[in-house]
C-alpha cells in the first residue's frame, strides 16, 4: 500500500477534524479560517509536488484499484483546492451572518472538497459513489446554513432531488455491473470491448445503465432536463455556497463523467458516438433553456444559476467531442479541463463580487445594483470583466475556453453544434450586459460607497488576474490539461 | 526580420488607456493631453511606416514590418503582425482618425476619464484587426472592439442610446458567431491559423473535407454585418445617430472598413473561385444597398441620421468594387474605404459641431447659417461635395476607379449594366447632399442663431487637416494607389482577371 499517494486527502480530513476541535476551545473564530486555508494550501501544494514527482514507475492505484492517482486526478485536486481556498477567502465577512456553527461551516467545506478530490480519483463504481455522497451530503447541509425559509427550502429541495438522482445513478451502476460483472472501470472497459456488437445492442441492461448514469450525473452538472433544483438552490443558499456549488460541484461532476465515459465506455467507437450524440442533444437544450430563461430573471443569483446551466451546455459540447473523436484523441478531455479551469475562475470572480456587493446593500435584485460603477468602482469593474468572460469575449479566459472547446468540436464533425453554441453566446450577451448596463448607467439609489474588506478583494483580484492571464497567455494551462488528459488511467 | 513598430502602434493606445485610468479623475486637461500623446505617437509612427513602405513592384503581396512569435503552442497560434498594401492605408487612417477623435472630443465634460480610456481601447482594437495576420488574433481584436463601443454609445450617446448600443452589440456578435464558425472550419481544414499561409497554399485540401463555399459564407456574414451590407444594415443608422461625435467618426471612418477589409483579406483572397461564383449575387445586393441607401437618405430629417444612411450607400460602392473582382475596381474599393473614412469622418465631425454649437439637429429647423458660422458651413460644404464625388476630391478618385473597374470587369457577366445602375446612385447622392446643404445652411438667416459661435482654433485645426487630406488624395491619388495596388495585385492574380 502506498499511502503517501493519499496524503492530500488525509491532510484535508485531518484539518477538517482540527477545525471542529479548535472551534470548541478557541474563542477567536478567525483562527478557523486560517487553519482551513492552511489545510487547503498544504493539500494543494502536495498535489502540485506529486504532479512533478509522478513518473511511470510509481504505482498509480490505491486500495485495490479503487482510486487512481494520475495527472488527471491531480489536475482536479489542484483545481478543487484552489476553488475552496477562494471560497473560504470570500466567506470572511459572510460568516458573520452565522451566529453559531462557524467551525462546522469551514469543516464541511473541507469535507466536501475532500469528496470532490476522491471523485476525481475514483476508478471504481463503488468508491465513486461514496465520494459523490460525501460531497453531496456536506453540500446539503451547507445550503441550509442560513437557516431562514428560503435557505431551508433550498436545502430540502436539493436533498430530495439529489437523493432521487443518486438512486437513478445507483440503478444505472447496478445495471452496468449486471451486464459486465465488474465495478472497476478498467475491468468494465475490457468486458465491454470483448463483447460483440450484437451482444451489446441486444443487451438493454448495459445501454439502459449508461443512460441512467448520464441522468444521474446530469443532476450534478446541472444539465437540462435535470436542472430543476438549480434556480431555487442558487437563490436560497448562502451566496458563498452558491459560488462553491456552481464551480466545485460542477467540475467534480465533469471529472467523473470524463473518467467513466473515457475509460469504461470510450471504446468501441460506435458506442462512444452514441453517447456522444446524447451529450450533444443535452448540450443544445441546456444552452438554449439556460440562456433563454436567464433573460427575464431579476435576481442576480437566479440569473447566474441559469447561466451556469448554459455553461454546462458549452462544456457538454466538449463531452460530445469526446464521444465523436477517435479513442486515441485527447481533444475532448483537454478542452473540457481548460474550460473548467477558466469557468471556475470566472464564475468565482463574479460571485465574489456579488457577495461583496449584495452583503452591503442587502439585496440580490439586479435593479438594486444601479450605479454600482460609482458606489464601488473596483467591484463593478471586476464583475463587468467576469461577465464579459462569461459571454465569451476576449481578452478574457471565457473566450479562449470557448475557442478551444469549439475548435475541437469543429474538428470532429460537430460544426452544427458549434454554430448553435456560438449563437447561444450571442443570446447570453443580452442578459449579462444588462447587469453591466445597470451598474454603469443606472442611477444609484444612494451616493453611499460600498466598502469591501481585504480578503474578498484579494480573492477577487486573484480571480480577475487569472481570467486575464488565461485569456491572453493560455498556453501553460492548455499544456497542463493536455498532459492531464493524455495520462488518464483506468 | 522582427521589428517592433506595429506592436508599438497597436499597444500604445491601450497603454494610454491604462495610464488614463490611473490619473485622478478631476484632472480633465491632463487626461485629454495624455490621450492626445498616446494617439499622436502611433500616428507619427504609422506615417513614418507609410513613407518607409517599400513600393517597388517586387513587394507585391509581401508583408512588411512583420513580427512573428509563437503565442499559444497547443493551438499553433502566433502573434503575427504585418502590413501590406491593403492594410497600410487603413492602419494610417485609423491612427489619423484616432488622434483626431481625441481632438474632436476636447469638449467632452462628462465622465472624462472613462470616455478617453474607452476611446483609446477602441482605437487599439481596430488597429489590431488591420495588422493581425493570425486568425485567432484577428478574431480577438474583432471582438474586443465591441465592448468599448457599447460603453461609448450607451453612456455618452444621445437619444435612444441604450437601445442603439445593445442593438449594435447583438448584431456584431451575431455576425461574429458565424465568423467564428468559419474561422474554426478554416483552422481544422488547413490546420493553420496563419492568414498568409492559408491564402498562399490554396484550398485544394479544404475542399476535400467541406465545401469551400460554406466557409466563405460563414466568414462573409460576419463581414457583411460590419460593412454593413443590405439587408444587415439596420444597426448602423441607430448606432450612428445616437453615438457621441468622436465615436461616430471612428465608427464611420474606420470601424465599418473592417468589414470591407475582411472581405478582401479573407473571403476573396482565400476563396477566389467561390467569390467568382457568387459575384453577381453580391453585386446585386451592393446595388440594392447603393440605391436603397441613397433613397432612404433623401428622406432623413436628422442631420446625423442622414450622414449615417449615406454611409450605407457608399459602402455599397465598396462592395461593388470588391466583387467586380478586377484590378482597377478592387483598387477603387480600397481607395473608397480610405476616402470614405476621411470624408464621412469630417462630415460627422462637422455635424457634431453643428449640434454642439447650435443645439439643433433637425434639418428643417436649421437654415441660413452661412452668414453666422461661415467656417463651419464652408468646411461642411467641402465635405459634402467630396461625399458626392466632385472631381479634385478623394471621393471622385475612388468612385471613378470603382465604376471604371466594374464596367470593364471580365469576371462578372453584364457588369456594364450593373455599373450603369450603380451610377444612378451618384445622382441621388448629389440630390441629398445638395438638399441637405441648402436646407441647413442657405436661405434666409434666422435670428435665433445670431449668437452661435463658429469653430474655434482647435476645431479649425483638425478641419483643415482633414480637408487637406481629402484634396491631396483627390488631386494625386497615386500617393495611396501606389501602395494599394501592391496589396491588390496578388488577389487579382488569383482571380485571373
Amino acid at each position: 500500500m502506498d499511502l503517501h499517494l493519499f496524503i492530500p486527502e488525509i491532510t484535508l480530513a485531518v484539518f477538517a477534524v482540527l477545525v471542529i476541535l479548535i472551534d470548541l476551545f478557541v474563542r477567536d473564530k478567525s483562527w478557523l479560517r486560517l487553519v482551513s486555508l492552511s489545510g487547503l494550501v498544504i493539500a494543494g501544494g502536495i498535489a502540485v509536488a506529486m504532479w512533478k514527482g509522478l513518473d511511470c514507475e510509481m504505482p498509480r492505484y490505491l486500495f485495490n484499484s479503487m482510486l487512481a492517482v494520475d495527472e488527471f486526478a491531480l489536475f482536479f485536486k489542484m483545481l478543487f483546492a484552489g476553488i475552496a481556498f477562494l471560497v473560504i477567502l470570500a466567506s470572511t465577512d459572510y460568516v458573520a451572518k452565522f451566529s453559531r456553527f462557524q467551525g462546522e461551516y469551514y469543516a464541511l467545506i473541507l469535507l466536501s472538497t475532500l469528496g470532490m478530490m476522491l471523485m476525481a480519483s475514483a476508478a471504481d463504481l463503488i468508491s465513486l459513489y461514496i465520494a459523490l455522497e460525501l460531497t453531496s451530503v456536506s453540500l446539503y447541509i451547507l445550503v441550509a446554513f442560513l437557516k431562514d425559509r428560503k435557505s431551508t427550502e433550498a436545502s430540502l429541495k436539493y436533498l430530495l432531488l439529489g437523493a432521487i438522482a443518486s438512486a437513478v445513478l445507483l440503478y444505472g451502476m447496478a445495471l452496468v455491473f449486471g451486464a459486465t460483472g465488474q465495478t472497476q472501470l478498467g475491468a468494465i472497459a475490457q468486458s465491454v470491448q470483448s463483447m460483440s456488437i450484437s451482444s451489446i445492442t441486444g443487451n438493454p441492461a448495459l445501454l439502459m445503465g449508461i443512460v441512467l448514469m448520464i441522468a444521474g450525473f446530469g443532476f450534478k452538472i446541472a444539465a437540462v432536463p435535470f436542472q430543476m433544483w438549480v434556480p431555487d438552490v442558487y437563490e436560497g443558499a448562502p451566496t458563498t455556497i452558491t459560488a462553491y456549488l456552481s464551480v466545485g460541484s460542477k467540475a467534480a461532476g465533469f471529472a467523473i463523467i470524463l473518467r467513466i465515459f473515457y475509460s469504461a465506455f470510450g471504446m468501441p467507437d460506435w458506442l462512444s458516438t452514441n453517447w456522444g450524440t446524447i451529450f450533444a442533444v443535452l448540450a443544445v437544450i441546456s444552452m438554449i433553456i439556460g440562456n433563454v430563461v436567464a433573460i427575464p430573471q431579476t435576481n442576480i443569483k437566479r440569473m447566474l444559476g441559469y447561466s451556469s446551466i448554459a455553461q454546462a451546455g458549452y462544456l457538454m459540447v466538449g463531452l460530445a467531442t469526446l464521444g465523436f473523436a477517435s479513442a486515441a484523441s485527447i481533444q475532448g478531455q483537454s478542452t473540457v479541463l481548460f474550460f473548467l479551469a477558466s469557468y471556475a475562475l470566472t464564475n468565482l470572480g463574479a460571485f465574489i463580487a456579488i457577495i461583496a456587493i449584495s452583503d452591503k446593500i442587502e439585496s440580490d435584485n439586479i435593479d438594486d445594483y444601479a450605479g454600482m460603477g460609482k458606489r464601488a468602482p473596483l467591484l463593478a469593474l471586476a464583475l463587468t470583466f467576469c461577465l464579459v468572460s462569461l459571454i465569451g469575449m476576449p481578452p478574457a479566459a471565457g473566450f479562449m475556453a470557448k475557442f478551444y472547446i469549439f475548435s475541437a468540436a469543429a474538428q470532429n464533425d460537430l460544426l452544427w453544434l458549434v454554430v448553435i453554441a456560438a449563437i447561444n453566446s450571442v443570446i447570453s450577451a443580452y442578459y449579462y450586459l444588462r447587469v453591466v448596463k445597470v451598474m454603469w448607467l443606472g442611477k444609484p439609489a444612494s451616493e453611499e460607497k460600498v466598502p469591501s474588506s481585504g480578503a474578498p478583494r484579494f480573492a477577487l483580484f486573484v480571480c480577475c488576474l487569472g481570467v486575464l492571464l488565461l485569456g491572453i497567455i493560455p498556453g501553460l494551462v492548455m499544456r497542463l490539461s493536455e498532459i492531464a488528459s493524455r495520462l488518464i488511467s483506468f | 526580420m522582427n521589428s517592433y513598430y506595429l506592436t508599438a502602434i497597436l499597444f500604445l493606445p491601450a497603454v494610454g488607456a491604462i495610464v488614463i485610468a490611473l490619473i485622478s479623475k478631476k484632472d480633465d486637461t491632463l487626461i485629454k493631453r495624455v490621450a492626445a500623446v498616446f494617439t499622436g505617437i502611433p500616428l507619427i509612427i504609422s506615417l513614418a511606416l507609410f513613407i518607409a513602405f517599400d513600393r517597388s513592384a517586387g513587394m507585391a503581396g509581401v508583408m512588411q514590418f512583420e513580427e512573428n512569435y509563437l503565442w499559444i503552442a497547443p493551438l499553433n497560434a502566433h502573434y503575427h503582425l504585418g502590413v501590406d498594401g491593403l492594410s497600410m492605408p487603413l492602419v494610417l487612417l485609423t491612427c489619423f482618425l484616432g488622434f483626431l477623435a481625441v481632438l474632436i472630443s476636447w469638449k467632452v465634460h462628462e465622465r472624462v476619464r472613462e470616455f478617453f480610456a474607452w476611446l483609446l481601447l477602441l482605437e487599439a482594437s481596430i488597429i489590431g484587426v488591420f495588422v493581425s495576420l493570425d486568425l485567432l488574433l484577428f478574431f480577438i481584436m474583432w471582438e474586443i472592439e465591441v465592448i468599448p463601443m457599447y460603453f461609448l454609445i450607451s453612456i455618452w450617446g444621445s437619444g435612444r442610446r441604450e437601445y442603439s448600443a445593445i442593438k449594435y452589440v447583438i448584431y456584431t456578435l451575431f455576425g461574429s458567431a458565424f465568423m467564428l464558425a468559419g474561422i474554426l472550419s478554416l483552422y481544422f481544414t488547413t490546420n493553420s491559423l496563419s492568414i498568409v499561409d492559408i491564402a498562399n497554399q490554396g484550398l485544394g485540401a479544404v475542399q476535400s473535407i467541406m465545401p469551400a463555399a460554406a466557409i466563405f459564407w460563414l466568414l462573409f456574414i460576419g463581414f457583411a454585418v460590419k460593412l454593413p451590407m443590405f439587408p444587415f444594415h439596420t444597426w448602423l443608422p441607430d448606432a450612428h445617430t445616437d453615438a457621441p461625435t468622436a465615436v461616430s467618426v471612428m465608427l464611420a471612418g474606420v470601424l465599418i472598413k473592417m468589414g470591407g477589409y475582411g472581405m478582401i483579406r479573407l473571403c476573396v483572397s482565400m476563396f477566389p473561385d467561390v467569390a467568382i461564383d457568387y459575384a453577381r449575387l453580391l453585386i446585386v445586393l451592393a446595388l440594392i444597398g447603393i440605391i436603397y441607401g441613397a433613397a432612404v437618405t433623401l428622406m432623413q430629417k436628422d442631420i446625423k441620421r442622414l450622414i449615417a444612411y449615406s454611409s450605407i450607400s457608399h459602402m455599397g460602392y465598396v462592395l461593388l468594387g470588391i466583387f467586380a473582382l478586377g484590378q482597377v475596381s478592387l483598387t477603387g474599393a480600397a481607395l473608397q474605404m480610405f476616402s470614405h473614412g476621411i470624408v464621412t469622418g469630417l462630415l460627422f465631425a462637422m455635424a457634431g459641431l453643428v449640434i454642439h454649437n447650435i443645439e439643433v439637429r433637425d434639418l428643417s429647423k436649421l437654415g441660413g447659417l452661412v452668414r453666422q458660422v461661415p467656417v463651419i458651413v464652408a468646411v461642411f460644404s467641402i465635405a459634402g461635395l467630396a461625399s458626392l464625388g466632385l472631381p479634385t476630391t478623394s471621393g471622385f478618385a475612388a468612385e471613378f476607379l470603382i465604376f471604371l473597374g466594374s464596367f470593364n470587369s471580365t469576371v462578372v457577366p453584364y457588369a456594364q449594366v450593373f455599373t450603369i445602375i450603380a451610377i444612378i446612385g451618384v445622382v441621388l447622392t448629389a440630390g441629398y447632399i445638395l438638399w441637405m446643404l441648402q436646407q441647413a445652411f442657405f436661405g434666409p438667416a434666422k435670428e435665433e442663431f445670431n449668437k452661435v459661435k463658429d469653430a474655434d482654433g482647435l476645431e479649425k485645426f483638425y478641419m483643415f487637416i482633414l480637408v487637406a487630406v481629402i484634396m491631396l488624395v483627390g488631386i494625386y491619388p497615386a500617393v495611396l494607389t501606389d501602395v494599394i495596388k501592391l496589396g491588390i495585385s496578388p488577389v487579382v492574380n488569383l482571380i485571373g482577371g
